[in-house]
């Protein structure tokens, strides 16, 4: 158990490798209750969520969700988030737990001028997200929603293991697989229901380690390593979740054009490394020659592709070869289009 | 948490045994768990001469990386080759997974400060 943004958080539960293979192969059960949740509610929850974030939530479908940052006023990411949309009149806001604080104050602010109320739920709701090829196979027979019809980023009110939940096909993995938002109390019940019932097919309970190797595979940003207040989503290969189309003035929306309009002033790139040493987060990356050329944000060795793997933002996308100054040796690394792992769908 | 009565200890979490002049060096059941899953150990080249306290290769596991401390003076006479193949066995069995192996001076005598068993397990408790 490691401390995480005042909680107490499972890094691994006993191999980390094994809980990444795990949920490639078959599924893995993730207690991501740190998350936060925040309630949008009111006739003008849409148009409030219009204004305070970069994404065109007023069109969004009831039982769809959306990727998508909440920016400051310079164009800076305060964090990144899931969206479900509830009902006409209700919005779910998942957002890292580091940052729970920060959003719900922004939304605060910025709905002030809109029919909308903003709530912080987050201790309202657990979060157990089971991931992998077995996901639905598991959870379906447990669940009293036809998951099997359910989309990639929809969600539904049902039930869990007889508990009620908010249930959606949303993830940080790479793979398929389902969230399942459910009141604290039932958590345990229904974390321990799907570990029974889906260990014959190879769920196991998988750490925040084996969580961070999966998603940097899937090139999934992680805020704090990607993605931070002296980013834009355009540095972060993101530009296409700003929304400058939809109507109406937003939280970013001039800073965030001009920054379209100069390109950005560093990209985000995958990196293979031909060493069995590790890049990680903080090292320089250097030019032939030994240039510092930019900095590693997210670096592991991949479980999946037997490497180490990296990202790194650079100051210009290039082909070819970089180096990675791993603890004063320049270690040679390939740029590698992201991500690193697509599933077979 | 694993601490084998017939050993020395470091509080950098290696371990240490002797037999007449060599030392045969491994790091813990505690550090292995500490560091999560080894996926890579540098080791100091055969030859090489190390010194109590300094680092002298480094254990990369998914999460981080660690120095590797050399518990004794002397030169380095063995590394373990299966390590090279099949780091995890750092996790499997820390105190089979030895990593180097040390010529001890002549008439050396273990540094004074290494821990015993039981001193060893109290740091690894107050550490949490």
């Amino acid at each position: 158990m490691v401390p995480f943004a005042g909680w107490r958080m499972p890094l691994r539960y006993a191999s980390e490798t094994a809980e990444h293979h795990a949920v490639r192969r078959m599924a893995g059960l993730f207690d991501l209750s740190h998350m936060g949740e925040i309630l949008v509610t009111g006739p003008e929850a849409g148009a409030a969520l219009d204004y305070a974030l970069i994404s065109h939530l007023s069109v969004v479908a009831p039982g769809r969700a959306k990727y998508t940052m909440i920016c400051a006023a310079d164009g800076g990411v305060l964090d990144d988030l899931v969206v479900y949309r509830r009902g006409d009149e209700e919005f779910l806001v998942i957002a890292n737990a580091a940052n729970t604080g920060v959003v719900v104050r922004e939304l605060t602010d910025r709905a002030a001028g809109f029919d909308a109320v903003v709530t912080d739920a987050t201790d309202d709701y657990a979060l157990i997200a089971i991931q992998g090829p077995e996901a639905a196979g598991i959870l379906a027979p447990l669940c009293d929603l036809d998951i099997s019809v359910m989309k990639y980023y929809a969600g539904a009110s049902g039930s869990v293991a007889g508990r009620a939940a908010w249930v959606a096909r949303t993830g940080y993995t790479g793979e398929d697989g389902f969230e399942v938002y459910c009141r604290p109390d039932d958590a345990e019940h229904v974390w321990t229901t799907l570990l029974t019932a889906g260990a014959p097919a190879g769920l196991i309970p998988a750490g925040l380690a084996a969580r961070d190797t999966l998603r940097l595979e899937a090139g999934m940003p992680l805020y704090g390593n990607e993605l931070g207040p002296d980013v834009t989503p355009f540095e972060a290969n993101l530009g296409r979740v700003v929304k400058f189309d939809k109507p109406g003035d937003f939280v970013g929306r001039a800073a965030l054009a001009s920054r379209a309009a100069e390109g950005p002033r560093q990209v985000l790139i995958g990196l293979t490394v031909r060493s069995r040493r590790v890049p990680r987060h903080g090292y320089p990356v250097l030019l032939d020659g030994g240039v510092a050329d930019g900095v590693v944000t997210s670096g592991a060795p991949s479980p999946t592709l037997g490497v180490p793997i990296a990202m790194a933002y650079v100051s210009t996308a290039s082909a070819g070869e970089l180096y990675v100054d791993i603890r004063g040796e320049a270690v040679p690394a390939t740029v590698t289009e992201l991500p690193f792992y697509r599933r077979r769908k | 948490m694993s601490v084998p009565a017939e050993l020395h200890y470091t509080p950098e979490h290696e371990w240490v045994s002797v037999a007449g002049d060599a030392a045969t060096i491994g790091i813990t059941d505690y550090a292995a768990s500490q560091l999560g899953d080894v996926v890579f150990v540098s080791l100091p080249a055969v030859g090489a001469a190390v010194t109590a306290g300094e680092p002298c290769g480094e254990v990369e596991s998914v999460k981080s990386v660690s120095d590797l401390y050399s518990p004794v003076d002397g030169e380095v006479i063995e590394t373990n080759p299966d390590l090279e193949d099949d780091p995890a066995l750092v996790n499997s069995e820390p105190y089979g997974a030895w990593m180097f192996k040390v010529r001890l001076p002549a008439g050396g005598v273990l540094p004074a400060d290494l821990l015993s068993p039981a001193e060893y397990e109290d740091l690894t408790k107050s550490a949490g």
